[in-house]
Parts: C-alpha cells; structure tokens; sequence
C-alpha cells in the first residue's frame, strides 16, 4: 500500500457572521466541523456531499488559504499548520487546485504563456527563455498548441480554459492537485475529455488527486476512495468499490441511490430523504443526520457518532448501523 | 388516432446581430400527446431552450424571430397567434418552470400572492378562492404546513422548496403542456430526486403533457416516455426513451452515452470515450450535416449534403445518411 502523503484530523474551521446589534455571541457558521481524512500517494480520493457540506472548505484548509481552528493537517509527515511565510511558499508548490469555473479563474487581461508561466515566475523557477520552453511543453501536455499562448482566455471554449487552468496548475510540478469540482461546469462530450485528460496526467507524472464532486458517477470512475460529508463532518470513508456496492451510512445509502441511472429498464430502489439539509449555523445536535435519517432512534439526537471501523474496513460515523 | 396535443414542424427561430444570423433553431419537428412525456436533450446552445420560448412565443423581437414552420397546439398554430390569445395560453394551457428557481420568482411577493396573481388571470374565481386554491396546490406539490408556508416569501424556502412553488404556480390552472426547463440542475442529487418523483407522481395525478428540457439523460431516462436528441439547433435523433438508450443510432447520441462514466463491470479506467472537437460556431455551421467534424463515420456525403430526418423501425427517426 502506499505511503500517506497527506493526513486531516479532526479539522474544524467555523465562520463568525454577526446577527443583529445586540447579539452577545458571535453566530458560528461550522462550515467544516471535524474531518478526518487519509491520501495516499498516487491514489485518488473522491470528496462528495452535496452543496453546503464543507467541500471546498477543506480544500481551502488544505492549501492553507484559510486557517483551521482546530485540528491538524500533515503533509509528507510536517505539519503544515506551523509553517512560517517561507516554509509555506515551499509547500505550496506541492500543491496545486483547479477551479471549478474556468471563466472566473483565469485573469481576463492576460494572454495565456503570463497565465500559464505566473507560478514559474513567482517561485524563481525559470525565467525568459527557458519559461517560455516550459510555457510551450505545458500547453502540450494538456492538448492546447503553443500558438495559442498569445491569445486571451475569452478566446478559448470552456474545455480549453479548464486545460489552461490544469496547466497552470501542473507548471511547478505538484505532489497534489485539488480538482474542485473541475469539470460539472461542462457539456458532458467535453467533461470525457477533461476527465481523461486528468487521468492521463495523473499516470504520466503519478500525481495524487483529491477530487471533489457532487457527480456521483464521476467519482466511481475516478476515485480509489471515497469519503462522503455531510453538514462539515465525515460521515463515511471506504475505498471505492466497497462504499458504491455497500454503502453502510444510511445518508451514503440514499445519496447514491438518488442518482438517476442511465437505464430506463433499471428503476433502481431509491430512497428518498424527507426534507432538506440543516442549515450549519445551527447544525442538529448529536448525529447531524437524525432529522433526515429513515432508521434514526432517539439516542442520535443526544450522541455525537465518531467514525469507526467496520469489518469491511469502512470507516463510519453512525450509531444504527 | 387523435391528433397530437403539441406538434412543431421545421421550425426555424434566428436572431439576427451584428456578427451576423444565429440560427439557434434550425429546423425542429416534434409532436407529443396528451399525457405524455418528451424528454429534449443537448449540450449547451443546441437550442433546447429557445425551442421552448419558441412554443410560448417568448423570443424577443426584433432580434430574434420565429421565421419559418408551424406550432399546432390544440388545433391552433402558435406562430400566428396574436399576443392576446398568447397570453390567454401561457400560464393557462401552457405553463413553464425554470432552472433557476430564485430568479423565476418575484421576491418581493408572497409565494402565496404568486400563485393566486396565475389563477386569477386565468379563471373567473375570487380572491379568496384563489388564495385557498394556491395553499392546495403547496400542498399538491408536497410542502408541509402549507397554510403558513404560503405566507412566506421565495428567500425564506430552500432551493429544492422554491421549485416546488414554481411547480404549484405552473399546474395551478390545470395545463394541458407544462415545460420544465432544467428543473433540477440547480438542486443537489437528493433534491433532484425529491423532484422527480414529485414530477412522476404529479403526471399521473394531473395528466398534464411534459416536455422535459434537460442536459442530463440520467433524468430522461427516469422521467421520460420519448426522447429528442438535439443537437446545433435541430432533432438529430428520436425515439421512445428504452430505443434511445439500448439501441441509439447517431453517432452523437452513441458519443453522448460514451462520454457518461460507466458502472463497474468492464475493466478498471477503461478511457472515457470523448467526442472530440467542439460545437460548431452557429454563425458559420459547416456545409452539410452539422456533426461532420466531430463524426467518427463521417463520409463524403455528410459534407454536401445535409441529412434529412430518416425514418427506422417504428418512432424512431435518425438524422444521419448512414442509415439511408
């Protein structure tokens, strides 16, 4: 098995908004509220949940864009919690994200080799000439022609302006790459395309993906795991097949069993939850899943569940099952 | 056989700018029955969307313009109809939900005043009866408490409720089409089924024809009875949902099914079979069949000729010469 380049525990980051004049105590959005997650090297993690739940969230914590308040975030074995400015410069280079939505990710003012070169330039990495080489094999690797680095992104389609954003990300060479929700802004025919173009990158220089999605069929195709959040929290971790075969939290259960198949002559058993998610202001108390759970019993609303391991090496956070 | 509740024939709907004409619809025919289903799909600017506004005469003139086919709605051609019998139509015989819930809503209004200002217009009821009507049809929609919930304004409810109010607001005056726009691409999965089962169970209860416009043929296959495939602004396949999908015909619906990530079952990371290319430019769509640069089977007669709508065994209609 391969070594676990980065490891989350318990990571919290909460929001203060401010509610009326009087209010004495600040209102806390808990946005991520205990989360705790393993990435090997190599592999691809799948982050799912649905809108609201604390994905990119964490993948802001990650990268050290915002700064938990509790918990700790190891990678190759530091904590990149303690990291001063220079330390955190280096790290970064480790790390890379994809945005979701190509039009808003790119700088509208500049020609794609500024786009693409900036992070070589920022890091000391290459300069002139030598950039420019980089610029050119960067565009190739990601299937755009080296002409094209004089235009401007509103020049390109969307699909390209994701391989313009995946070549930015992939300039300083890194160990990690956040897809947050990098293709669901797509035409399906196109999201193929970016989605082998991601895999192939990820043989070709063995990187590791967290790949965070709200498509569930995507995250089948992609992921070695699978971790499912709901409302900040982790609720299941399994490797891939075992969690799209079984899933053992009644909220996994019913989020895959909501997605609509692509076979009208298999009407799959779903279940449907009653109402909406809680809002993470004031999440519900004990398990965060009791108001929607089908099997939930009256210790849930008084006990938090904390992930353990089950025979079939899952991890699961609920007190039923 | 009765005549169809809905059928379009060649329509053709251009806006004419600057940069020259879009023929954003080019050519559509379609017919639907009463009670039935038709699921209309396509990737972005196929002109899923302006082939709805077409049907509810919603395009905005000068710029755009229906400039050939025919509408026959219930016996009457739509694309003649003046703007008063239109708005005698819309809300009443035809009505139309969104994508966006938020926006389609007025937020300034109870969702309550919304759905009595649609009743009101349409039927000769009173104000009462109207509001009294709106708080069943929250209640038809499955909205609990739907006696105070109608007070209630559009950013008080959730994504997935403000779809039920536009739901409610669209059946209120008992439609014989109702359009559903991208229902539930704004909503997360769990919504998203909330509404689908909502939507079948209504269709059964209210027998209301659909047509169902959507990119995602995950939600044709659980709504739909008949599916057009469209694609750069005219029908390129058609068939009853179970043919698409066990048997589709056009390389672009073929490349369409390739593209979705597949269940387990073959082997591990089998590549995503990709459409290569890109949609062509509207302002300057090729000689010929429309898909040519992208087809896999492209051939010489692709490049000159534009393919007609082919007929196959029983509703199924493809767009392709290699089924000549």
């Amino acid at each position: 098995m391969n070594e676990e380049i980065l490891i989350i525990q318990r990571l919290k980051k909460y929001y203060p908004i401010r509610r009326g004049f009087f209010a004495q105590e600040p209102v806390l959005v808990k946005a991520v509220d205990g989360v705790d997650l393993t990435i090997r090297r190599g592999e691809t993690l799948g982050l799912v949940g649905e809108s609201g739940c604390g994905k990119s969230t964490l993948g802001r914590l990650i990268l050290r864009l915002e700064d938990p308040d509790e918990g700790t975030i190891t990678f190759e074995g530091e904590n990149i919690l303690s990291f001063d400015d220079d330390q955190l410069r280096k790290f970064r280079r480790n790390i890379q994200i994809i945005f979701q939505d190509p039009y808003s990710s790119l700088n509208p003012r500049k020609k794609v080799d500024f786009i693409i070169g900036e992070p070589l330039a920022i890091h000391g990495l290459a300069r002139g000439k030598e950039l420019e080489e980089r610029v050119v094999e960067l565009m190739k690797v990601v299937g755009l022609r080296a002409e094209q680095r004089f235009l401007y992104p509103h020049q390109f389609s969307g699909g390209q302006r994701q391989r313009i954003g995946i070549a930015r990300a992939l300039a300083l060479q890194p160990k990690l790459v956040i897809a947050d929700e990098p293709v669901s802004s797509l035409d399906v025919s196109i999201q193929a395309q970016i989605v082998n173009l991601l895999l192939d990158l990820q043989s070709e220089f063995g990187l590791t993906y967290l790949f965070i999605s709200h498509d569930l069929n995507l995250i089948e195709y992609v992921s070695d795991w699978v971790a499912v959040m709901y409302l900040g929290k982790t609720v299941e971790w399994a490797n891939q097949e075992v969690i799209y075969d079984h899933p053992i939290h009644p909220y996994s259960e019913a989020l895959f069993s909501a997605v609509p198949t692509t076979d009208p002559l298999t009407k799959r058993k779903r279940i449907l939850l009653e109402g909406d998610v809680p809002s993470p202001i004031n999440p519900p108390s004990g398990c965060r899943f009791h108001t929607r759970c089908p099997l939930r019993i009256d210790f849930c609303e008084k006990e938090e569940p904390l992930l353990n391991k089950r025979p079939n090496g899952s991890l699961v956070a609920c007190h039923v099952r | 056989m009765a005549a169809p509740l809905l059928e379009i024939q060649g329509l053709k709907t251009f806006f004419f700018t600057r940069k020259g004409v879009v023929k954003a619809v080019d050519g559509v025919d379609l017919s639907l029955n009463e009670g039935e289903t038709l699921g209309l799909v396509g990737e972005s600017g196929c002109g899923k969307t302006v082939t709805a506004l077409s049907i509810m005469r919603l395009i905005s003139e000068p710029i755009g313009r229906i400039t050939e086919g025919s509408i026959n709605f219930e016996g009457k051609d739509l694309v003649a109809a003046t703007e008063s019998e239109m708005r005698k139509i819309r809300g009443n015989r035809i009505s139309m939900i969104f994508q966006e819930p938020m926006t389609s809503l007025n937020p300034v209004l109870k969702v309550g005043d919304q759905i009595s200002e649609a009743i009101q217009l349409h039927q000769d009821v009173s104000k009462k009866e109207a509001w009294d009507r709106s708080i069943e049809m929250l209640r038809l929609v499955g909205i609990p408490s739907p006696e105070s919930r109608v007070n209630e304004y559009p950013h008080q409810m959730s994504g997935g409720m403000r779809q039920r109010v536009m739901i409610g607001m669209a059946l209120s005056c008992h439609p014989k089409l109702m359009i559903a726009d991208e229902p539930t691409t704004a909503l997360d999965v769990t919504i998203q089924a909330q509404i689908l089962d909502l939507i079948n169970r209504l269709k059964e209860r209210v027998g209301s024809a659909i047509l169902l416009i959507t990119h995602n043929l995950g939600v044709v296959a659980e709504v739909a009875q008949y599916v057009g495939v469209m694609y750069a602004g005219y029908i390129v396949e058609y068939a009853d949902v179970i043919t698409l999908f066990k048997e589709p015909r056009h390389p672009y619906t073929v490349g369409l099914f390739q593209s979705i990530p597949k269940k387990k079952g073959s082997a591990k990371r089998e590549r995503l079979q990709a459409i290569p290319g890109l949609v062509p430019d509207l302002l300057e769509l090729p000689k010929g069949c429309k898909f040519q640069d992208r087809c896999s089977r492209v051939f010489q007669r692709c490049r000159e000729e534009a393919p007609l709508l082919l007929k196959l065994n029983g509703s199924h209609q493809v767009r392709c010469w290699l089924y000549e």
